[in-house]
């Protein structure tokens, strides 16, 4: 998939998003590559997710427009906007499974949903592969949510965002509230999946070790925008105040330090 | 752009074409699982593309028929490698239990539930008891406006809607009641009907469903909402006692709030009654409530109120006493504030009958 590379699949011109008085963003432009991992940062309230909310279309955007696979997804009617949808994968905060149904047939949904032809034998064969790629082990496929530990509920998640074989993966905070050595097994899984799936990935963070261990390039929100899109080094050379706080903070140093 | 994923038998081989993916298989999967024989090699140098449902498929068919899998490039190699490694069949569903057994359990588990609630709730009575003296014991501990917030959500927010049932309960009475006392010429005696149902009966009754599911409901899921927000806990640390803080004015309000709410709900009653015999049955309003202070004996006002205060008890107990029970997650929200209506409306009728017989017993009849 690499011969495609600088195919642009999310373009995002001149978003505003608002809720009543207050401005989210103004005239936001963010481009991601195919084949990238782009890390999205910015401080807390800065709207990271009602970014990514508006890409995948659950929030209505005041002005502006949001191409995903070069189709308009502001406006078009659910039909037309199943095709895109079955190309990507999305693990929210808490894993977002439904609290009915097991690991497994969670998995399965997005599959019944779009292939109902596939027989029930190809879609438990499908589910034990997915779930076994998300790291989670064989005994956690019968169980509810309820009964899974809030990691293995994100890799359950991971699991069913990645049941259509998505071109393209929205991860939002997926390493939050996870133990450190969960954090780290979580990075090198998404690695691990771009590599062989060949996926573009839009990931929310504000882990620090995950930017440097697994992101192709960082984005940063403040002001309402986009300030500054690049690969680490490229950001450390700017001079904005909260770029420099942010990688140059005691905790930014522990982590560049960590990977040197 | 992708042309769909297809196949041809060539003597021992399979040679695959098209795009191996999920969106293009078709029936692809049917198809490989009615091969007339077993391949001997599987050949993907034609094909476009391909996924991991794809490289599954393949996976599968070399492993079932022990074929070669030949002319798959980097890509394929990869996904195959990768699936290959992860071939495990999983459980999907826990091990179903026989309906026999099923229904026995749940049978068992309610029992269990139900005593250990009536044991919860016996607790929480001792509990709120305990609080009672404690702040009876030192006063200042007394959170006014605390109560006086809950006396306006529960009594004088409910004044509306209670009032507005009543009213229409009261004309419902008296239409029903002269339909009835027509056929034996006795329609006078609606007036009767309306006056003692209403103070002795229904004016508490309806009340107290009204407040159940206003005010008992809104107990469960504020305390429950509480919990999961670990303010309950907070406040344990901090060394405010929530029984205290949260349950002694939730549930001295509705008790006090109860007797006032079912006079005011008689009352309306009463009126509404009052005006459907002068608009239908021409007695003239003077007369109504003339004939309403010959006929109620005062009993019947003391019977009501004297019940109020106790179903507020139980309405209020059962809302906060399952709001506390909450653990988890927000699902368990819903299910204690269902049971919490439920179960303040219940009992408030179980008691209801106690209430009756008894005041027959003592001659108030």
């Amino acid at each position: 998939m690499s011969d495609t590379d600088g195919e642009i699949v999310i373009s995002v011109r001149g978003l505003r998003n608002a809720f009543g008085e207050q401005v989210i963003h103004d005239e936001l432009d963010l481009d991601v590559h195919r084949g990238e991992i782009l890390g999205v940062v910015g401080g807390s309230g800065t709207g990271k997710s009602v970014l990514m909310r508006s890409i995948i279309g659950l929030q209505h955007p005041v002005a502006g427009e949001v191409h995903v696979f070069g189709e308009s997804m502001i406006g078009r009617d659910d039909t037309e906007a199943t095709n895109v949808r079955k190309r990507w994968g999305v693990l929210f905060q808490g894993g977002a499974l439904f609290s009915t149904l097991t690991v497994a047939e969670n998995v399965e949904v997005p599959l019944r949903e779009y292939y109902p032809e596939l027989h029930q034998q190809l879609l438990d064969e499908i589910a034990s592969y997915k779930i076994m790629m998300s790291g989670l082990p064989a005994e956690a496929a019968p169980k509810f949510p309820s009964e899974l530990s809030g990691g293995m509920k994100k890799r359950a998640g991971l699991a069913r965002s990645l049941a259509l074989d998505p071109e393209l993966l929205f991860l939002d905070e997926p390493t939050a509230g996870l133990d450190p050595i969960g954090a780290a097994a979580f990075d090198e899984l998404t690695k691990n999946l771009k590599e062989t799936l060949g996926l573009t990935v839009f990931l929310i963070t504000h882990d620090l070790d995950t930017l440097h261990a697994i992101c192709d390039r960082v984005a940063v929100l403040a002001d309402r925008k986009v300030i500054a899109v690049g690969t680490i080094p490229e950001l450390l050379a700017l001079d904005h105040p909260w770029i420099q706080e942010y990688f140059n903070g005691p905790r930014g140093r522990a982590a560049l330090g960590a990977k040197r | 752009m992708n042309s769909p994923a297809d196949f041809t038998e060539e003597d021992d081989a399979l040679r695959f074409s098209g795009a191996l993916v999920l969106a293009r298989l078709g029936n692809l999967p049917q198809r490989l699982e009615t091969l007339a024989k077993q391949p001997r090699a599987i050949d993907l140098s034609g094909i476009e593309r391909i996924d991991t449902v794809g490289a599954w498929l393949i996976h599968r068919l070399a492993r079932d028929s022990d074929a070669d899998v030949t002319g798959a490039n980097e890509d394929a190699k990869r996904l195959i490698d990768q699936v290959s490694q992860l071939d495990k069949p999983l459980q999907m569903r826990p091990d179903p239990t026989p309906p026999f057994i099923r229904v026995l359990a749940q049978m068992g588990a309610a029992t269990v539930s139900a005593f250990r609630m009536l044991y919860g709730l016996l607790g929480f009575f001792g509990a709120i008891l305990i609080s009672c003296w404690d702040i009876i014991r030192d006063p200042k501990r007394f959170r006014g406006n605390a109560i006086a917030r809950q006396f306006e959500v529960v009594g004088v927010d409910a004044l509306g809607i209670i009032g507005l049932m009543s009213f229409l309960i009261g004309i419902v009475i008296a239409q029903q009641g002269a339909v009835q006392l027509r056929q034996f010429g006795a329609e006078v005696f609606t007036i009767n009907l309306i006056g003692r149902i209403t103070l002795r009966e229904l004016g508490v009754l309806m009340t107290a469903i009204m407040v159940a599911g206003r005010s008992g409901s809104a107990f469960a899921a504020q305390l429950g909402s509480m919990k999961l927000a670990e303010e309950v806990d907070a406040m344990r640390t901090i060394g405010v006692s929530p029984i205290e803080a949260l349950v002694i004015p939730r549930v001295m309000a509705t008790v006090i709030m109860m007797p006032l709410l079912g006079f005011y709900a008689a009352l309306v009653a009463i009126i509404g009654g009052g005006l459907f015999c002068w608009i239908s049955l021409d007695i003239p309003l003077i007369t109504f409530f003339q004939r309403i202070r010959e006929v109620v004996p005062i009993t019947d006002l003391w019977v009501g109120l004297l019940k109020a205060p106790v179903f507020g008890l139980i309405i209020a107990m059962a809302g906060c006493f399952q709001g506390m029970q909450v653990e988890g997650n927000a699902e368990e929200v819903g299910l204690r504030t269902t049971a919490a209506v439920v179960q303040g409306i219940f009992l408030v009728i179980v008691l209801d009958a106690f209430f009756a017989v008894f005041f027959s017993s003592i001659g108030w009849v």
